[in-house]
């Protein structure tokens, strides 16, 4: 703990001399191909992968990734993983891929892909890369003509903390640092090769109507929405439990520094009355009293997180209800026709 | 196809009613190793994984290249690299075997023989794609091959490439979206709401091209074709019958439902709000 300040404010300092801040994710069709091709194959199992390209500036160039093989939590398996990892890229390299980690993607199902293990993964990459992102894809999403694709990384101020460790309400007062600011949403661009353009012009179907259309327009949004609900009923109720955490964490603060009070004004009475026979006071400080040892307080990282999932449920609630309107008022149209 | 001359010259096998499905994501890695081949390469070689269907169709879901150096009449593949590349993609999808191998470039050329004796080795009856990448007739031809043996009793005499019908399966990219695939550069995704103004303008001017079909054709000025009727009538009825009341009533209660899921949304978002503000403030005793 002691050591890891002063690094990662020298990590700080190198990485604002040199770097301009990320702006831009831009990711090749081929990646965007690929990564739905991974995540759709296993779903609804969950599934990274790694991405590989180019640091250019404030722009990260994602050219390319592969898939992980589902992994297993067993040593023997993470060495292998490891080894699959090293062999993936040597190959990779002797055709000329980029073979630079940029980050790393993942699916997720309905967008509940804000949890400790994301950061912890985050921290990892971040160690060895200065610039990471990780893209999250949705599966479940493009079944309603959504490209549900959101390129991520952590904001600088929340990893210092993360470091540090220090998730108590005093220090992210201090910081400004609420929920919204964990997760930096990156805007992608796509760029693809002038021969991949011409290919896809060359082989565009001609039909004016294309699958995505279909699943657009498609009434039934209900389960989507069902489940949506139901996960945001879940969160709430973590939620709950980790805000009764805290009220319990005051509640015996606060019934700590009454007894402290009431220890103190004892105190004072005896010195008082040591006083007046003439005695040397004791001191109002106690240490080894073990009414003065602090409290631990709870780390808020859980209930940041929970909301930050609430957040992105409520959205997606907004998004698909917008989407329902839409389709409800063009159904209605075209009845009265 | 089959042999005329009787018991001695024949084609191995025989020819079977095979035809092949390649997704887009496999066109998209064999252009971008094409991008990235080396200096002195003219073409690129890869290895073509999927699966067979029962029906006899070649599902090529994936690819990878292989580097391989290409003299005048020699071809030299890098085995060792194909196979670690091979158990490398086992590893994530063990359902995933090699079918064939492609290579950019228009037809079969001379070398082709020699390597696809090598895949026939790992896999029976291998498929042989080729991507015209250099737009040699100014189009990107993708054409897909088997071949046969021509033997002569026991002595192998040739082997003839035959095309099998291919089928480019876009949904996937229909998925993603032709505009953010085609071009060169898309600054942003598309988000919800967007992507369904696109999609309702492109069936708003479906409509409007079917209404003015149906008017050319009431007025006289184009001759009426009869399946199009068809289609139409059919897509008409399609439309469940339903009095305005009971429409009515459905459209409501959607309406009623969204309302109350955004309400709901609304109400929790401000209730993060205030459990921020009471968690972080609010704690000097």
């Amino acid at each position: 703990m002691a050591n890891s300040a002063p690094r990662s404010f020298l990590q700080v300092a190198a990485t604002e001399e040199v770097a301009s801040p990320l702006r831009v994710v831009q990711i090749e069709g081929l990646v965007i191909l690929k990564i739905i091709k991974h995540c759709k194959e296993f779903s609804p199992a969950l599934v990274t992968g790694q991405l590989l390209g180019l640091d250019v500036g404030s722009v990260l160039e994602v050219t390319n990734c592969f898939p992980f093989p589902i992994r297993e939590e067993d040593e023997e398996n993470e060495a292998e993983g490891a080894n699959y990892q090293l062999d993936m890229m040597k190959c990779l390299r002797e055709v000329n891929v980029d073979n630079n980690t940029v980050g790393w993607y993942q699916s997720t199902l309905l967008g509940s892909f804000q949890t400790q293990e994301l950061i912890e993964t985050f921290m990892n990459y971040q160690e060895n890369i200065r610039r990471c992102v990780c893209i999250i894809y949705d599966p479940s999403r493009s079944s309603q003509g959504v490209l549900a694709l959101k390129a991520l990384k952590l904001s600088d101020s929340f990893m210092d903390l993360y470091r540090s460790n220090n998730f108590t309400g005093e220090k992210l007062r201090e910081k400004n640092l609420s929920w919204v600011n964990i997760f930096e949403e990156i805007p992608i661009k796509v760029s693809n090769s002038a021969l991949i353009s011409a290919f896809m012009t060359e082989l565009e179907a001609d039909t004016p109507v294309t699958q995505c259309d279909y699943d657009r327009l498609q009434l039934s949004t209900n389960p989507f929405m069902e489940r949506n609900m139901e996960f945001l009923i879940e969160c709430m109720d973590d939620l709950s439990m980790e805000q009764q955490k805290f009220q319990f964490h005051y509640r015996s603060l606060s019934r700590q520094q009454a007894q402290q009070q009431a220890w103190l004004q004892k105190r004072r009475a005896e010195n008082a009355a040591r006083k007046a026979a003439g005695e040397e006071p004791l001191p109002e400080e106690d240490p080894s009293n073990p009414l003065f040892k602090p409290l631990p307080e709870p780390s808020r990282l859980d209930s940041f997180l929970i909301t930050n999932q609430i957040a992105n449920y409520c959205n997606q609630i907004n998004g698909v209800a917008g989407q329902n309107f839409s389709r409800l008022y063009l159904m209605k149209a075209l009845h009265e026709n | 196809m089959a042999a005329s001359e009787h018991t001695v010259l024949q084609f191995t096998p025989s020819s079977a009613s095979l035809s092949a499905r390649v997704h887009p994501l496999v066109v998209f890695n064999i252009c971008d190793c094409y991008v990235r081949r080396p200096d002195q390469a003219e073409r690129v070689i890869g290895t073509l994984l999927g699966s067979i269907s029962s029906d006899g169709t070649v599902e090529i879901r994936n690819s990878y290249a292989v580097p391989h150096n290409e003299s005048s009449d020699q071809v030299a593949l890098d085995i060792e690299y194909h196979h670690n590349m091979l158990v490398s993609h086992q590893k994530v999808n063990p359902k995933e075997v090699i079918v064939g191998w492609y290579s950019t470039g228009l037809g079969v050329t001379g070398g082709s023989a020699l390597i696809h004796e090598f895949y026939s080795r790992e896999v029976p009856n291998p498929v042989h794609l080729t991507v015209d990448t250099g737009f040699r007739n100014g189009q990107g031809i993708i054409k897909a091959y088997v071949s046969f043996n021509l033997s002569l009793g026991d002595r192998q005499l040739a082997a003839q490439f035959q095309e099998i019908p291919l089928d480019l399966r876009m949904i996937e990219a229909e998925r993603v979206g032709f505009d953010i695939l085609k071009t060169t550069m898309v600054d942003k995704l598309p988000n919800d709401l967007e992507g369904m103004e696109a999609s309702m303008e492109r069936l708003l001017a479906l409509i409007d091209d079917v209404y003015k079909y149906v008017d050319n054709v009431v007025e006289g000025r184009v001759a009426p074709d009869n399946s199009i009727g068809r289609f139409i009538s059919e897509c008409v009825s399609s439309l469940p019958k339903l009095g305005p009341a009971a429409f009515d009533k459905l459209v409501n209660n959607s309406l009623q439902d969204n309302l109350l899921l955004l309400y709901l949304s609304s109400i929790t978002r401000t209730q993060l709000v205030l459990a921020e503000k009471l968690n972080t403030a609010a704690q000097i005793l």
